[in-house]
């Protein structure tokens, strides 16, 4: 409990005996009225004089329909139409709503922050001697060592030791990661195993880490339609419920010559229900949390905005490479066309040298020898063709079929392989004549299938785009089960594509998936862009709209599922806190509700919505 | 320019919605965001305006809303 929490407890334990005295004498004694309002005024002060100071201070700084303000009115009336027990239960309950309230948000916010704790607070840095630094002095390049039950302070490639890692903080897997040598290690995680030596390759600022604080701290700012409109129905509902009031204490009496004092006590009730907190708290709690609950499973999501988005999504439109398959590129089988395996290959892999693309570098990797460099020149990307580039003084082409149609090149196959119709193929040619070609595997991942699956029995569409040839689409997308697949696309045509099945009704959002590398453009378009395994991507994390920190698609309908989770969670207290408020406020009026019933519609309604708030941050 | 501020004793949702509605109002304030549940305020300013003078407006105007209230600056 923070000190004013305690302060308040404090104030509440005391009054209570003291509310209990008074009632107990006022029922023994039979004092006159002004001895009565004294009996009840040190349980009510004990409680209620910060409500009444911060009342005050209101009305000269023009809030009117502060809730300090109205308790207060509804307190003062309730004293001076003689129901002075209720006057002083009522705020007396009132603080404890609030204080329960305040104890129940203060408990979720901290357990939703401690799952966000994954800022590493020190790094040991070789300087001669090992120095415990703070993670920001240490430069890239420096050696850090990491002991276990540390937590890795920036990311970088061990140098000395192999360990076991805790990745759970950062991809909610449970399984740790082995990790030797050689490997690259990511800052957030922790170290479970032995002792390692790490040379650091970034900075602090731009380590994983810091990237993904800086995601999620700033998540808030995108909000969702609901949390607006509750925002803005807030400054109506107040204002509407504290008119009502006064026409309720002024029109029977004044019109039909009913009592006041009966009137009077219908409009206090007004008055107790008029604060619109249980919606303000809740919805937003609720988006808060359902955030914070998808981060526990490794998906970060920007804003709450897109958990309403993804609750409504009807499509989801999937890049093939990187995002269902693993896009880890092998050279398969070589087939030539009159030289030699490695002849082709070396020509080819001299060819792709200069490219980043993860076939190039594939058949790069697959190049047994040295690569010179200086034996290339005038490299051309062709993007979403190939490349092509002189070679020892002669033109070499390699790429896609659509290439070596538009150079007059018809390719042949001697093999008579069944693979090409199944697997990406790079074609190899001179300017004149076809040379052969270079057949690529990629696997699908593991949790394609699942996500895939589950997505189709949630009833949502599922959508392939590939820039591959139709064979390779259609084998992928059929042994998933992806009901649309559209294949050969270049990158732009990606955008279009997602252009075109936008749809403008409200309800049914399109989500698109991707690996980040190149889709930026259309992680931007989409109505939610996910973007998986991004860690390493700049780009990716700035244009999409969720993060998944790992590459697994299974993902995908875990967070649709988090998201009508948290969405169902915030209709239910939008109903739940209206439906009761609405029914104090009938029983009021007609006189059949007390005071005691409409403190519990404000500030009980609000600890309920709160806990319900709550659930949204469970592990699906 | 973007700043955060960390807010103490924010005890009422509502009040941060209207510090929230209150700042965007002012001038030279591009965008706003009060957070009840995370306790903490953005503010982004126009890029020539001056922050300071802009921030004792802002602190002025969240003692008016919530007098409990205080940004750590």
């Amino acid at each position: 409990m923070t000190r004013k929490q305690k302060k308040n407890l404090i104030r509440i334990i005391i009054s209570v005996p003291l509310l209990i005295a008074a009632l107990v004498l006022r029922h023994v004694l039979r004092l006159p009225s002004w001895a009565e309002v004294l009996l009840f005024m040190p349980a009510y002060m004990t409680v209620g004089i910060d409500i009444l100071i911060k009342a005050f201070k209101n009305i000269i700084n023009g809030q009117v329909f502060d809730e300090n303000l109205l308790m207060s009115i509804a307190t003062i009336g309730a004293f001076a139409i003689g129901e002075y027990p209720e006057a002083a239960a009522v705020m007396l309950l009132y603080q404890i709503g609030e204080l329960f309230q305040s104890i129940a948000v203060g408990r979720s916010r901290r357990s939703i922050a401690a799952l966000m704790d994954i800022r590493p607070d020190h790094a040991n840095v070789l300087r001669g001697t090992e120095e415990c630094v703070s993670p920001d002095e240490v430069d890239i390049g420096e050696i850090i060592i990491i002991r276990s039950g540390e937590r890795i302070p920036l990311d970088g490639v061990i140098i000395e030791g192999s360990t076991t890692l805790d990745t759970a903080a950062l991809t909610g897997e449970s399984m740790p990661r082995e990790c030797g040598e050689g490997e690259n290690v990511i800052s957030g995680t922790v170290n479970i195993g032995s002792v390692i030596k790490v040379r650091t390759t970034s900075r602090y600022e731009n380590s994983t880490v810091a990237r993904i604080l800086e995601l999620v701290e700033n998540a808030s700012s995108k909000k969702a339609v609901t949390e607006n409109f509750i925002t803005k129905f807030a400054r109506f509902y107040t204002p509407t419920v504290v008119i009502s009031a006064m026409l309720l204490a002024v029109i029977p009496p004044l019109l039909f010559g009913a009592e006041w004092t009966e009137w009077i006590r219908r409009a206090l009730i007004f008055l107790i229900v008029s604060c619109p907190c249980a919606l303000v708290i809740s919805v937003p709690l609720t988006f808060f949390c359902g955030m914070g609950g998808a981060s526990k499973s490794g998906i970060l999501v920007k804003g709450s905005t897109f958990i309403e988005a993804l609750a409504h999504t009807e499509t989801i439109v999937f890049d093939k490479t990187g995002t269902l398959t693993s896009g880890s590129f092998n050279v398969s089988a070589v087939h030539t066309n009159g030289m030699t395996e490695a002849e082709l290959l070396d020509i080819a892999a001299l060819a792709e040298s200069f490219s980043n693309h993860p076939i190039a570098q594939s058949i790069v990797r697959a190049h047994s020898g040295h690569i010179s460099p200086e034996r290339v020149s005038d490299v051309k990307e062709l993007a979403g063709f190939g490349i092509s580039a002189l070679i020892d003084g002669s033109r070499i082409f390699a790429g896609s079929e659509k290439l070596m149609e538009s150079i007059g090149v018809i390719p042949i196959c001697h093999d008579g392989c069944a693979e090409c119709c199944s697997g990406t193929c790079v074609h190899i040619a001179s300017e004149s004549s076809y040379l052969g070609h270079i057949l690529i595997s990629d696997e699908i991942k593991r949790g394609s299938h699942e996500a895939i699956e589950r997505l189709r029995s949630m009833g949502i569409r599922t959508v392939m785009l590939t820039g591959d040839s139709q064979a390779v689409g259609t084998a992928v997308g059929s042994a998933l089960g992806i009901d649309d697949i559209h294949s050969e696309l270049l990158p732009n045509d990606k955008v279009d594509m997602v252009e075109s099945m936008l749809d403008t009704h409200e309800k049914r959002r399109l989500v698109f998936v991707g690996d980040g590398i190149n889709d930026a453009p259309a992680l931007g378009r989409a109505d939610v862009g996910i973007a998986m395994g991004a860690l390493g991507s700049d780009a990716a994390i700035e244009a999409a709209d969720v993060v998944l920190t790992d590459d697994d698609p299974a993902k995908i309908p875990t967070a649709v599922n988090i998201a009508k989770r948290t969405m169902r969670i915030v209709w239910q207290n939008i109903v739940f806190a209206l439906a009761i408020k609405l029914a104090v406020l009938v029983l009021g009026a007609l006189g059949y509700a007390d005071m005691w019933i409409s403190v519990f519609a404000d500030v009980g309604v609000s600890v309920l919505a709160i806990l319900n708030a709550v659930r949204a941050a469970r592990r699906i | 320019m973007k700043k955060t501020f960390a807010l103490e004793d924010l005890d009422c949702a509502n009040c941060a919605a209207k510090m929230e509605a209150g700042i965007k109002k002012l001038d030279g304030v591009r965008d706003a965001s009060v957070s009840f549940i995370t306790q903490k305020m953005t503010i982004d300013a126009d890029d020539g305006a001056d922050f300071d003078a802009l921030m004792k407006k802002v602190v002025k105007l969240c003692k008016k809303v919530e007098p409990d209230c205080v940004i750590k600056l």
